[in-house]
């Protein structure tokens, strides 16, 4: 890592302060498990290293009207032993399958939204979009982690946040504050996620020296939800595709659903004509294939990663079966 | 200074009737995060800013006080191994995927690699060599020997601490918690069996 | 006076050895308190930081480190490849820098302003076609053993295929490297990482103009090794150089992407094979070509084992090619090659046991006479068979009653091992207060290397396993095996039984003198010394008898005296489910059953096994260097790419210890790799025993399975 000044703010406007001096190349620290490892690799140099974790207000699970407010700090343990978060299946389904206590005591919420990809061209220090001389590196080398869907531009990494499917087919909204110290808005977390066309452009909106300072969700009610991950490992592993849904049931016919696949396009993937499909229609394996087909049809896999296709159409059809508590015979 | 000789000597077994508590509640130090006069000066910065430069650092290790002065991108993991000499976590990965370097901070497991020294201070940390004392033993090393969940050992004491924290938050775990809770180590000479007996054995036992 | 026979003693007689004992280092090892290469803190030490060149094959054109000497806290530069030299591999070592933190050697590192021309790069193990034509590869052998043309027109079935497996790494968890200290200008002492602690010195010597006598190794240590760690390297000299230069101790170990490409791959093979048998399930014919890897010199898995232990298949063809490839070079990798040739015959077995329609366990059972011991694996096989159910849980390939997504399988395999003693001298000290201790530069791998030797003292001498000091890990002490080939623990076990006996008679001789009882009516157990099987005196008591002397024997070998021998056999069987929408595999059971002559220490013996399966399951399921050709770099060079099995995928592990009396009588012989060998080929045959389907390759990811299934609708 190169050398940082570290700031240690107790507050959200003096976080919005210590972000924005040095022009703002800055970076936030939360529990470290992705930023520490982008220091180490240098595909980041900020200038000063806002560690947020002492900011009171970014912290906790609390009641939001008829809906919850999760603050960015909070951790995949509080997530999941939050008795508020109790009807948001689908969340605590991601937190179960992050398989390691270290990442749960660590981790936090607003730190996955913000999760860099994974994408093994960007790690080893080729950028986002890995481009030589205009031309992919992802599309003519091995891609097999690659995108499926929205691949069509330069970007063909995968979104790395864990949480988005499930949050963004919740409805919720994220707050985004900066970078004046008194700027603060609440926009719905699907626009959140940018795909980009040139390497500045990153994978959010976020511009330097904002950050996330909270999640809000709108009440359950009686909503279902689930999140279906593949991961080949029972280890601690990044899904090979995943999908959540919300699903609205009435009287076993459903009424709204939404259904979002992870990890297999630059940007959390909602599935809009897949969860259209549903409507109408009760929750079954018939139904829940049919918004499976439906959520791959457009898909444009690379060349090594056409499984993922095979993939994504299965956690699609897993997530809806699961919701209604029907996923039964796979592993 | 480290003995060679020490280390070659075999060691007796050691008594395994007493072992200490998981997270026993030390009383800590509060140190009180600011930095000296001349550095702010020096670099004119504001309050809760840290110059680049090598400033000093007070972390509560294992009950103690250390102060120590390290530039803020100095990790935990440095200076708990390099400057604190205590070697039990272990530098694997830069990525810190491995879980070998996994350390507690007010009873929660931390990848010490994954955290900035800076970041400690005013915190409870604890290492692998708190969970011995002489002849005394924490049931989690105790487990490991009996149930020979080490080869090489060099992934242990990650282990040993995660599983720690781990049976200390989910004392009743079963066998699936288990292996969730503990995925986030890797073991290469392939140790998983007896780590599993041993954090079997104390969960359903009770500790 | 009857003679005196070394042997180890009748089974029904041992105190120790045939139970489980915990490791002495244990507490250490689980409290943190063993002491590693990157452990030592001398005061003063600097930390090293590695330049490597990431592309796929250059020359270094530009180098200019004169900005990292100025850079703050910056000792010593070394460079390890400078301009116009080839850099042919990802990974290669440019440079190190060696500065106060590591904070500093890294910014050294960025200092240094490095410049390449690119060569052309080929890093493609599999596409045979495509290395030919980039000119990368060269034959390596075809022989050929009775008539394989007329055996195949005469065979009743016949079977083709393709199968391979991929390049790993040996990601040891510590990494390769030492620490480095001069005492004064021409003696060197080091903390090495090192399966070879008796035969570095010489390696550090040579280069640095020193004298071998000078040169101190220490590991008590080691991290894991599976056979990458023989050798000081490069990096190891260059650590000693740069120490010298700053005139301060250095650390230097690789950091973990540079640990993965360059410190040991294990070679890949992908064969085109035809089996035939006859009618009764006996194989006639065995009929392949095969390519792989083993980098840049363009070597892959030896073919003079193959088909892998069926040697007695009458008719057999058996071509190799090597491709060259800009890759880190391999290294021995634990039971070399054993798991590949095993992964590239036991499965073409399993598929010809399936075009026959036949049950695998009948046909492989039907051809042990081929084998070199028939009736160990038959043993072997049986007991297995019992322990994973395959009775009752056997059906035809594809063939399973299981409804859903989740289809379940049977796969075995079986493999084989030598194991002979290695050459190892040691001193076992016995003093007058009963104080016991031995002298030997033996390491331990985590074999529990150190238990073994304090099991077989204490047993001789009847004494306790804490009563026993081992001194092991450093080169001023006798000379033993390094630890490669499963030698060591045959290779310290018999100088020490021989060693102990001869100091026991001694202490026997005394004993009868001084309390006129015969000498070959003396025993010792629990501590004391018995004649016909009463107490005479304590164990403490009959070392007074030495005078004020220590009494201090000499043990050696190998020998021939029936303490230890060679060859093992080992059968495998697994229990998998896949999920055919996912291509994911997951382990239900695994089986071993394992020979190894006479076990010492059962716990840890059983360790060995367990071990030999994860690593088993990892190449098998999910293990793999990828080379992405585009860029020509080890694109998967961390740990959350390349994916190693983690305590959740392991399933439910059996092992049994086969070691009848028959077994017992054959003395030590050495256990560290076998168990590694047969699971892959285990594996991958309950997968195709689950879907019908054969996946070719390992690791069976879900790409390689969903693929398969594909493939086999189409």
């Amino acid at each position: 890592m190169r050398p940082f000044e570290y700031a240690r703010p107790q507050t959200e406007s003096e976080t919005l302060d210590l972000l924005n001096d040095h022009d703002a190349n800055t970076a936030v620290l939360a529990g470290g498990t992705d930023l520490i490892s982008l220091l180490q690799d240098d595909l980041q140099e900020p200038q000063r290293v806002v560690d947020i974790k002492q900011v009171e207000s970014m912290h906790g699970v609390t009641q939001d009207g008829g809906g919850v407010r999760i603050g960015a700090l909070t951790t995949l343990e509080e997530i999941a032993a939050s008795p508020l978060l109790e009807n948001y299946r689908s969340l605590a389904d991601v937190v179960d399958g992050v398989r390691a206590i270290q990442i749960q005591q660590m981790g936090t919420l607003g730190g996955d939204l913000c999760h860099q990809p994974n994408c093994w061209f960007y790690r080893n220090g080729y950028g986002l979009l890995a481009l030589e001389d205009g031309e992919s590196l992802v599309a003519s080398g091995d891609n097999r982690y690659h995108a499926i869907l929205g691949n069509q531009g330069p970007a063909k990494f995968v979104s790395a946040a864990r949480f988005a499917p499930a949050l963004i087919a919740w409805g919720a909204d994220v707050r985004v504050i900066g970078p004046e110290p008194d700027a603060s808005e609440w926009l719905p977390l699907e626009h959140f996620f940018v795909t980009p066309n040139v390497e500045s452009q990153g994978v959010s909106i976020l511009k330097p020296g904002q950050l996330i300072s909270h999640v809000r969700l709108p009440a359950a009610e009686e909503k279902i939800s689930s999140t279906y991950e593949v991961l080949q490992m029972e280890g601690l592993d990044w899904p090979l595709a995943a999908a959540a849904v919300t699903i609205d049931l009435d009287r076993g016919v459903v009424r709204e659903a939404s259904i979002v696949m992870g990890h297999v396009a630059p940007m959390p993937w909602v599935a809009h004509e897949a969860a259209q499909s549903l409507i109408g229609q009760s929750v079954d394996e018939v139904s829940a294939t049919r918004a499976g087909e439906i959520a791959v049809q457009a898909a444009t896999p690379l060349r090594d990663n056409g499984y993922k296709v095979q993939l994504a159409k299965t956690a699609v059809k897993r997530a809806v079966l699961a919701a209604a508590d029907m996923l039964e015979g796979v592993l | 200074m480290w003995d060679r000789n020490d280390q070659n000597r075999s060691r007796p077994d050691f008594s395994r009737r007493d072992f200490l508590k998981g997270s026993a509640a030390a009383a800590t130090a509060t140190a009180v995060a600011t930095q000296g006069p001349e550095e702010a000066a020096a670099a004119n910065l504001k309050t809760n800013v840290f110059a680049a430069a090598a400033t000093s650092v007070t972390l509560n290790v294992n009950g103690k006080n250390h102060t120590v002065k390290v530039e803020p991108r100095v990790t935990l993991l440095h200076v708990l191994r390099n400057t604190l000499n205590l070697t039990g976590c272990k530098e694997v990965d830069e990525r810190s995927a491995d879980g070998a370097d996994t350390v507690m901070i007010d009873g929660k497991a931390v990848l010490a690699g994954s955290r900035l020294a800076i970041e400690c201070e005013g915190k409870e940390i604890r290492t692998v060599e708190s969970l011995r004392q002489g002849e005394k033993v924490d049931a989690v090393v105790a487990g490991f020997v009996k149930h020979d969940a080490m080869q090489c050992g060099f992934c242990t004491p990650g282990f040993v601490v995660a599983t720690r924290v781990f049976l200390d938050h989910n004392p009743k775990a079963s066998l699936g918690d288990i292996q969730k809770g503990l995925g986030g180590n890797i073991c290469r000479c392939g140790t998983y069996q007896g780590i599993t007996a041993c954090a079997l054995e104390i969960s359903t036992g009770g500790k | 006076m009857a003679e005196r026979k070394v042997a180890w003693k009748a089974r029904k007689d041992n105190s120790l050895i045939g139970s489980d004992i915990t490791r002495i280092d244990g507490v250490e090892k689980a409290s943190g308190h063993a002491k590693y290469a990157a452990d030592i803190n001398t005061p003063g030490t600097l930390f090293a930081r590695l330049l490597t060149f990431k592309g796929g094959a250059a020359t270094v054109k530009t180098l200019d480190t004169a900005d990292a000497e100025k850079t703050p806290g910056v000792r010593a530069v070394h460079v390890f490849n400078g301009v116009g030299k080839e850099v042919r591999w990802d990974g290669t070592i440019v440079a190190a820098v060696a500065a106060d933190t590591p904070e500093q050697a890294e910014d050294g590192v960025r200092a240094i302003k490095v410049t390449y021309e690119a060569k052309p790069h080929w890093v493609d193990e599999e596409d045979l076609g495509g290395a030919t034509a980039a000119k990368r590869t060269k034959p390596l052998g075809d022989n050929q053993k009775g008539e394989v043309a007329a055996a195949l027109k005469a065979a009743k079935h016949v079977h083709k295929g393709y199968y391979g497996i991929v390049t790993i790494s040996h990601m040891c968890m510590e990494p390769h490297g030492s620490h480095c200290e001069w005492d004064g200008e021409d003696k060197l002492n080091v903390y090495l990482s090192t399966q070879n602690v008796s035969g570095t010195g010489g390696q550090f010597a040579g280069p640095l103009g020193l004298d071998a006598s000078n040169v101190s190794i220490t590991c008590d240590y080691i991290g894991g090794g599976f056979g990458s760690k023989f050798a000081v390297d490069q990096w190891g000299v260059a650590c000693a150089q740069l120490s010298k230069k700053a005139g301060k101790p250095v650390r230097l170990m690789l950091d973990r992407a540079t640990e993965m490409k360059i410190g040991g791959t294990r070679p890949s093979g992908f064969i085109e094979v035809t089996i035939a048998a006859d009618a009764e399930g006996n194989i006639t014919v065995w009929d392949s070509h095969h390519w792989g890897t083993s980098g840049i010199a363009g070597s892959t898995i030896s073919l003079g084992q193959l088909p892998y232990c069926f040697d007695g298949i009458p008719n057999r063809n058996r071509k190799a090619t090597g491709i060259s490839t800009n890759t880190g070079p391999n290294r021995a990798w634990r039971a070399p090659p054993h798991p590949q040739l095993c992964a590239v015959t036991d499965t073409v077995i399993d598929d010809l046991a399936a075009k026959m329609g036949a049950n695998s366990y009948d046909i492989f059972m039907k051809n042990l006479d081929k084998t070199p011991k028939p009736d160990v694996y038959a043993e072997e096989m049986k007991i297995g068979a019992k322990l994973i159910d395959w009775k009752a849980k056997w059906h035809a390939h594809g063939k399973g009653s299981g409804k859903g997504a989740v289809k379940r399988g049977l796969g075995m395999a079986l493999h084989r091992w030598g194991g002979r003693a290695g050459a190892t001298t040691c001193t076992v000290k016995v003093h007058p207060d009963g104080a016991v201790e031995t002298f030997l530069g033996s390491q331990d791998l985590g074999t529990g290397t150190r238990t073994v030797i304090a099991i077989t003292l204490a047993e001789t001498f009847g004494l306790g396993v804490a009563d026993v000091k081992v001194n092991i890990g450093n080169n001023s002490y006798p000379k033993a095996n390094p630890s490669g080939g499963s030698i060591t623990v045959g290779g310290v076990s018999g100088p020490l039984r021989r060693a102990g006996l001869e100091a026991l008679w001694k202490i026997y001789d005394l004993v009868a003198a001084k309390h006129k009882v015969p000498a070959d009516s003396l025993t010792a157990k629990g501590g004391k010394i018995l004649s016909a099987g009463k107490a005479v005196c304590s164990w403490k008591q009959a070392c007074g008898l030495l005078g004020p002397m220590p009494l201090e024997v000499q043990g050696q070998g190998p020998k021939n005296d029936g303490l230890t021998s060679s060859g093992v056999a080992g059968v495998q069987m697994a229990d998998v489910s896949v999920d055919i929408e996912t291509g994911i595999v997951r382990i239900n059971k695994l089986v071993a059953v394992q020979d190894c002559g006479l076990i010492i220490d059962e716990l840890t013996a059983r360790s060995q096994v367990y071990g030999g399966l994860i690593m088993g399951i990892a190449y098998a399921l999910s293990e793999e260097r990828v080379m992405d050709n585009r860029t020509g770099r080890f694109i998967n060079a961390d740990l959350e790419n390349y994916k190693l099995p983690r305590i959740g995928d392991i399933g439910e592990l059996v092992v049994h210890m086969y070691q009848p009396d028959s077994e017992y009588e054959r003395g030590v012989v050495g256990l560290g790799e076998p168990p590694v060998i047969s699971t892959g080929a285990a594996i991958s045959n309950a997968v195709a025993n689950a879907t019908g389907v054969r996946v070719p390759i390992q690791p069976l990811t879900p790409q390689r399975v969903l693929e398969a299934l594909k493939g086999a609708q189409a």
